[in-house]
């Protein structure tokens, strides 16, 4: 603030050289790329699509006002709307959890630095890099067929199996599922870096105490990780409500709408279906739905994270 | 571990061997751990070299017993008269300006952020914040409406001029967080030196963050080459297709049943990736560290 009152405080002209290098300036003209994307690729979408969220609308034809209709209608008669929600809960919360689970087991035995530790870390960092392609939803796809590697590899160790994985209604959000657990790479390297940071006299200390090893980890290493664990929580989270690609291309939301994702359900809607309108009432819901829940996150916060300012 | 060792110095020789014994047991477990988390990608890169109709009936075994290239001939050859190095060119394309924009763009108001003070700035912040919780997935429909009144649909625009603007707030945030560990000593002397603020953005600060702005780079591209869903709602002519969705289209049941072909294009659509991550997983692993850290 106080800066900006001393930029303005001189009457003679500056030159426009002068007037760019004031700060507050500056700050605008280096952050306007952002202002600009910000109003033009997100506010002004999200306000266009608020409106058609209250229309009658296929692209095609002019939209048409009915006001509540589009957000009654998916509240009240959609069945695939509240199955979809319920898929898209059960994927996000069984694979998040696990997948950091999986990432900081991973990261406490790769603690330990042998010889091989990089290459180890390669290894499980891989998946997680290229999980995210249509490649790897082509082969797993190819992996869980009915002549797929899963049930070749069952019958090479002789368990006859010719599983449907894919369209079993059941099993079938568990590929998916494992997919996203597999990719726990980038979660792991996290966990990694945290735990390097833990100092070491806390431990020695413990140790002193007599702190056996669990005691140890709940003690000193899983209250140290809580801010990491939250941080990753929330954006993985996000992100898994939200996926996409994997379930577009392995199970298309097949069978009987057991993997059907919201986002995929909204893309039908929208570019199959080509009810615009009622897709943008989806949109605006999930994002409604995305932020409590995130906001819901964010006040269990004090409860079981650790305050490192504290 | 250090429990063991602690124990009685009596029996050294059987306490050396009962830590190799256990070192043993721990590089069989994460070793044997490993090849199941990479069996998948090398069952795919090898099947690729197996004669198609061998694929399915010799799925147990890894290594191929005939190695064959025809896959990836026949795979080259690409559908509708479009060789498949015409996706990888398009791929290449989009990715690249795509992450130029996104580099330069994200470093420029990643200074702004660090470096300045100005009305707004926090409420600026937190939209950037914003930006990078929200994923695309939930302004697919709003975007594609907007797009469509840009009558940007059927072109590359959606999928590169965004990016020109910074609008994926994390590497914004991986910016700033490089840019705030520069001194600001560095600064005061360079406009002391009568340097201006931009002045000092392209000589000092540029040099020094450029270890942040490779990381940007990387991610971006991967991220790029990866996209499958803008590719799916904005590119209409099968000539202008990206890789990822010439390979979804590719592998379609009822355009072609021709395993060999698909995973041999499969093979070559993640070759970018794995190289970039076998010779520069150094810079990986630093964004990741630093931007996924603190919340």
């Amino acid at each position: 603030m106080s800066q900006t009152q001393r930029g303005t405080r001189p009457k003679r002209r500056l030159t426009i050289g002068q007037w760019l290098n004031q700060e507050h300036v500056a700050g605008v003209v280096c952050t306007s790329p952002f202002i600009i994307g910000f109003l033009l690729f997100l506010v002004v979408p999200m306000i266009l699509s608020g409106y058609y969220s209250f229309c009658d609308y296929d692209i095609l034809s002019a939209p048409e006002w009915v006001g509540l209709k589009n957000f009654i209608n998916i509240f009240t008669s959609d069945a695939k709307f509240v199955k979809s929600i319920g898929v898209t809960f059960y994927f996000a919360l069984v694979s998040v959890p696990l997948r950091l689970i999986f990432a900081l087991i991973v990261a406490m035995i790769l603690l330990r630095n042998t010889k091989l530790t990089g290459l180890y870390r390669s290894a499980y960092y891989l998946p997680s890099i290229i999980g995210g392609s249509v490649a790897v939803a082509i082969l797993w796809k190819r992996m869980f067929a009915i002549d797929g590697t899963i049930n070749v590899l069952l019958q090479s160790i002789g368990i006859d199996s010719h599983f449907a994985w894919l369209g079993n209604t059941k099993t079938a959000i568990w590929t998916l599922i494992v997919l996203a657990v597999w990719q726990f790479g980038s979660s792991m390297l996290i966990f990694l870096s945290s735990l390097k940071q833990i100092p070491e006299t806390l431990y020695e200390a413990a140790r002193v105490d007599g702190a056996s090893s669990p005691r140890q980890f709940f003690s000193i290493t899983l209250p140290l990780l809580t801010p990491t664990i939250f941080f990753n929580l929330v954006m993985q989270m996000i992100n898994g409500f939200l996926a996409f690609t994997q379930c577009y291309i392995i199970t298309q939301g097949k069978p009987m709408n057991s993997t059907l994702f919201y986002t995929v359900y909204m893309y039908q809607q929208a570019f199959e279906f080509k009810h615009t309108g009622y897709a943008s009432a989806l949109a605006w819901v999930m994002l409604l739905i995305v932020g409590a829940f995130t906001g819901v996150l964010f006040l269990t916060k004090r409860f079981w994270v650790y305050d490192e300012g504290a | 571990m250090t429990g063991a060792v602690k124990t009685k110095k009596k029996s050294l020789s059987w306490e050396r061997r009962k830590r190799i014994v256990m070192r043993v047991i721990y590089h069989a477990l994460v070793m044997g751990f490993g090849f199941v988390m990479i069996y998948p990608l090398l069952w795919m890169v090898l099947s690729s070299f197996k004669p198609t109709n061998t694929i399915f009936t010799t799925a147990g075994q890894i290594i191929p017993s005939v190695w064959t290239l025809d896959n990836y001939a026949n795979g080259l050859k690409g559908f509708g008269k479009i060789p498949f190095m015409q996706f990888f060119a398009n791929s290449l394309f989009i990715s690249v300006t795509a992450t130029i924009g996104t580099v330069i763009s994200s470093a420029i108001v990643a200074y702004g952020f660090s470096r300045t003070r100005f009305r707004g700035r926090g409420v600026l912040f937190a939209a950037m914040l914003v930006t990078m919780m929200l994923p695309a997935q939930v302004l697919m429909v709003p975007q594609y409406l907007w797009y469509q009144k840009l009558n940007w649909v059927g072109t590359y625009l959606p999928l590169i001029v965004p990016y020109f603007f910074a609008v994926q707030g994390f590497f914004v945030y991986l910016n700033v967080n490089f840019i705030n560990g520069i001194p600001r000593e560095l600064d005061e002397a360079a406009k002391i030196d009568g340097c201006s603020i931009y002045g000092i953005f392209l000589r000092i600060i540029v040099p020094l963050l450029t270890p942040a702005l490779i990381t940007s780079g990387i991610f971006s591209f991967i991220w790029r080459w990866d996209d499958f869903l803008s590719a799916l709602l904005y590119v209409r002519s099968s000539a202008m297709y990206p890789a990822s969705l010439a390979l979804k289209l590719f592998c379609d049941p009822s355009s072609s049943s021709d395993y060999g072909a698909m995973f041999a294009m499969s093979t070559l659509s993640i070759l970018p990736v794995v190289l970039i991550f076998i010779f520069l997983q150094k810079y990986l692993v630093e964004g990741i560290a630093t931007s996924g850290l603190k919340g």
